[in-house]
C-alpha cells in the first residue's frame, strides 16, 4: 500500500476542524451581521417616512412662517425628547405650504428664521435662506431640505421620518439648486 | 521577610513572570535616552489609565439613555459626593491625554524613531492616535447635551456625503433614521466596551515592541540607520554605553506622569467639569453648537471651505493624510534621524503646527458665524448716530431690525460675517450700495424683496454717513469725468 504524500491523519483532522470551525463562523457570523446592520435594513422597505400631522392648518396664518413640532414616526419610550422634531412650516396662502426641515442643508444645525428680513440663517457655519428655502448665501451648496405634504381634513400633513440629511430620501426628492461660481466677487 | 519572599516564590513558581519581569527592568537602554524628551508615551499611559479608572467610576451613575443621560449628568455635577470632580479630572484627562498623544508623535517624528526596524511600531502609534481620536469624539457624545446632539447631526450629515454608501453609513452611524436612543446606546458601546479593549491591546503591543527592539537611540546629526548594520550598532550602543531602564530610565518617566496627573487634578479642581450645556432637545434651537477643543480646526476648516472643495477635501483629505503617515516609515526607512539635519521634517511640523493653530484660533472666535442676536441685543455706538438726520437714523433702525447687524459690524460690534461697515462710504458710492442692499450678491442674501423702498433709502442715507471725518465718501468716477467735459 502507497503512503499517500503529504496529508497524514493528524493533519487531515485538523483540516476537518478547521472546515467545521468556519462552517460554525458561518453561522454564527449571519446573524450578527444582520443584527448590526438592521438599522440600515430595517428601512429598506418601507422606509422610515410616514405621513404625520402637524396640526390644524389654521395654527400656521397665511403669509407667515412657524415652528412646528412632531413625534419622530419611528420612536421608543428611551428616546426622550429627542424624538420631538421640530421643522418650519411656511403658509404661502390658501392649501400652499411649504414645510421646510430645521437641519441646515450644509451640515445640519438649526436655521432660524428672522420674519424682519425673511431669512432663515444657520448659527454654526453661516449659511443663509431665503423665505422659500432657496439658498442665499453661505456655505449650503443647495437649498433648505422640504418635507413633502398634503392637507387632510384641515390638518396639515407632512412625511418625515428620517434625519435630513444630503443623502436621505428628502435631499433627492426635491430640485437640486445650482449654484453660479463664476459669480463676481465680494461687491463690498 | 523570609515569609513574604516565600510567598512570592509560590506564586513565581506558577506564574512564571519574574524573570521576564526583571529582565525588562534591567534592559539596557543608551544613556542618553534616559532624557526628559522620552516621557511621554509613559505619560500618555498613565492618563489612559486614569481615563479607565474615572470613566469606570463614572458609568456607576451615568445612564446611556437618551431620555435619562442628561439628567444623570446633572445627578453627577450636583448630587453625587465628588461626582463633578471625577467628570471634570475625565474630561481634563481627555484633553491632556490627547495633548500628550501628540506632543509624543511630534517627538517620535522628529527624532527618526518610526525609522528601521520600528516601522510597525509607529503604525500600531498612528493607530492608537486615530482611537483616541475615536474616543475624544464618542466621549463628546456621551455628555449628551445640545453640542452632542448638533454635533451628531453634522458627523451624520459629513457620512452621507460618502458616494453610494453615505445614506447607509448614516443609519449604521446613528442606529436608525433620526438621532435618539439608539445613537447614544451605539455610541456608549463603542466608547465603554469596543475603543477602550481595542486601546489596551494595541497599547500593550506597541509598548512591548518597544522593550524588544529597545528604545529610540539619541539621534546624532550624520550617524545614519541602515538596515545592513543597524541592529548591531544598536545592540553595541546599549551593551558599551548604555544604562539599565531601571533606575536610569524609570525615575524621570514617574515623575513626569505625576506632574501630569497633578495638572490634570489641578485643572479638575480649577475649572471644574465639562457641561453638560443645554438639553439635548432639538426643539430648542436657540444654539449654536461648538465641538470640543481638539475639534475646532475642522469646524474652521468646515466654515472656510469654498463649497464645491469641501466634499472632495473631507472625504479624501484624511485617506490622503492616513496614507502619508501610514507611508512614512517605509518611504524613509532609513538615513538620518537628528531633525538638525531633517529641515523637511521640521518644517513640516512647524506648517501643521501654524495651520492647526490657526484654525483653531479663528474657531474659537467664529467670524464666519451670524451673531444670531445681534439684531436684537447689540448696540450701535453712539458715534455712528450723532449729529445724523432722522431719516439716516430711520436708516440706523433698519440695519438693526433687518438683521443686517447680524453679519456685519459697527465699532467692532456685531457680526463678522460680512465686512464691517464702520467706513463702507468710502468704498462703494450711494449706487453701489443700493445695488449691493437690493441684488445682494458676493456672499450677502439680496434684500430686494424684503425692503420698501422707503427703508432702502434710510438705510442708504445710513450707510453713506459711514466714513471717517476726514475722508470724503467713495464718488462715482464716470460722472466725475463727465461734468468736466
Amino acid at each position: 500500500m502507497s503512503v499517500p504524500s503529504g496529508l497524514s491523519r493528524r493533519e487531515m483532522f485538523l483540516k476537518v476542524a478547521m472546515l467545521f470551525n468556519g462552517i460554525v463562523g458561518v453561522v454564527l457570523g449571519v446573524p450578527i451581521v444582520r443584527y448590526l446592520l438592521s438599522p440600515v435594513t430595517r428601512g429598506v422597505k418601507p422606509g422610515y417616512d410616514r405621513w404625520i400631522s402637524l396640526g390644524g392648518v389654521d395654527q400656521f396664518p397665511s403669509g407667515q412662517t412657524r415652528l412646528a413640532t412632531y413625534r419622530n414616526p419611528v420612536a421608543n419610550a428611551s428616546d426622550g425628547e429627542t424624538a420631538d422634531i421640530p421643522c418650519w412650516v411656511r403658509h404661502i396662502d390658501a392649501d400652499n405650504f411649504q414645510v421646510f426641515a430645521i437641519n441646515c442643508a450644509h451640515l445640519g444645525c438649526p436655521v432660524r428664521w428672522f420674519p424682519q428680513s425673511g431669512l432663515f440663517m444657520c448659527p454654526c457655519h453661516g449659511g443663509v435662506y431665503y423665505q422659500d428655502g432657496s439658498r442665499a448665501s453661505g456655505p449650503p451648496e443647495r437649498g433648505l431640505f422640504e418635507y413633502p405634504f398634503k392637507i387632510v381634513d384641515g390638518n396639515l400633513h407632512i412625511r418625515a421620518g428620517e434625519l435630513p440629511t444630503p443623502g436621505s430620501p428628502i435631499a433627492t426628492r426635491g430640485s437640486l439648486i445650482t449654484i453660479d461660481l463664476k459669480r463676481p466677487p465680494c461687491a463690498g | 521577610m523570609r515569609r513574604i519572599s516565600k510567598i512570592g516564590n509560590w506564586f513565581d513558581q506558577r506564574l512564571q513572570l519574574g524573570a521576564p519581569i526583571r529582565e525588562t527592568m534591567e534592559h539596557p537602554i543608551p544613556r542618553d535616552t534616559a532624557s526628559w524628551f522620552y516621557v511621554f508615551g509613559s505619560a500618555a499611559m498613565t492618563v489612559f489609565g486614569l481615563q479607565l479608572v474615572t470613566g469606570i467610576l463614572l458609568a456607576l451613575i451615568y445612564v446611556p439613555s437618551a431620555g435619562e443621560a442628561w439628567n444623570s449628568l446633572q445627578i453627577l455635577n450636583h448630587q453625587v459626593t465628588l461626582g463633578w470632580f471625577i467628570r471634570a479630572l475625565h474630561g481634563w484627562g481627555s484633553n491632556f491625554m490627547l495633548a500628550i498623544v501628540l506632543i509624543h508623535m511630534v517627538q517620535v517624528f522628529l527624532f527618526g524613531a518610526y525609522k528601521f526596524p520600528r516601522e510597525l511600531t509607529w503604525i500600531l502609534g498612528i493607530v492608537l492616535l486615530l482611537m483616541t481620536l475615536g474616543m475624544a469624539f464618542t466621549g463628546q457624545v456621551l455628555r449628551f447635551d445640545q453640542d452632542a446632539y448638533w454635533g451628531l447631526g453634522i458627523g451624520a450629515s459629513i457620512a452621507s456625503r460618502v458616494p453610494i454608501l453615505g445614506p447607509p453609513l448614516v443609519k449604521l452611524m446613528l442606529g436608525g433614521p433620526i438621532i435618539a436612543g439608539e445613537t447614544l446606546s451605539r455610541f456608549f458601546a463603542l466608547h465603554v466596551f469596543v475603543i477602550p479593549g481595542l486601546l489596551m491591546a494595541f497599547v500593550g503591543l506597541h509598548v512591548l515592541m518597544v522593550l524588544k527592539l529597545g528604545i529610540n537611540e539619541w539621534p546624532m546629526p550624520g550617524r545614519l540607520v541602515r538596515r545592513s548594520d543597524y541592529l548591531e550598532k544598536y545592540h553595541t550602543l546599549t551593551h558599551t554605553d548604555g544604562v539599565p531602564f531601571v533606575p536610569y530610565g524609570v525615575w524621570k518617566d514617574a515623575v513626569f506622569s505625576g506632574v501630569i496627573l497633578l495638572s490634570i487634578a489641578a485643572c479638575a479642581l480649577y475649572f471644574g467639569p465639562f457641561g453638560p450645556s443645554g438639553q439635548p432637545d432639538p426643539r430648542v434651537i436657540q444654539t449654536a453648537p461648538r465641538p470640543d477643543f481638539f475639534f475646532l480646526w475642522l469646524y474652521a476648516l468646515l466654515s472656510l471651505l469654498p463649497p464645491e472643495l469641501e466634499t472632495p477635501v473631507l472625504l479624501i483629505g484624511p485617506a490622503i493624510a492616513l496614507i502619508v503617515l501610514l507611508a512614512l516609515p517605509f518611504a524613509s526607512g532609513e538615513g538620518e534621524k537628528s531633525w538638525k539635519r531633517r529641515p523637511i521634517a521640521v518644517l513640516a511640523i512647524l506648517l501643521t503646527a501654524v495651520a492647526l493653530g490657526t484654525f483653531t484660533n479663528l474657531a474659537s472666535h467664529a467670524p464666519w458665524s451670524p451673531v444670531m442676536d445681534a439684531s436684537t441685543a447689540a448696540a450701535i455706538p453712539s458715534k455712528f448716530i450723532e449729529g445724523r438726520t432722522p431719516v439716516e437714523i430711520q436708516g440706523a433702525l433698519v440695519f438693526q431690525s433687518k438683521q443686517c447687524h447680524n453679519c456685519h459690524s459697527l465699532g467692532e460690534i456685531g457680526g463678522k460675517r460680512g465686512p464691517a461697515l464702520d467706513a463702507v462710504a468710502v468704498r462703494l458710492t450711494y449706487d453701489q450700495l443700493v445695488r449691493q442692499v437690493l441684488q445682494g450678491g458676493g456672499n450677502m442674501p439680496a434684500y430686494g424683496k424684503n425692503l420698501t423702498p422707503a427703508e432702502t433709502t434710510a438705510l442708504v442715507d445710513f450707510l453713506e454717513t459711514l466714513h471717517p471725518s476726514g475722508q470724503a465718501e467713495a464718488q462715482d468716477a464716470s460722472l466725475k469725468s463727465g461734468a468736466q467735459q
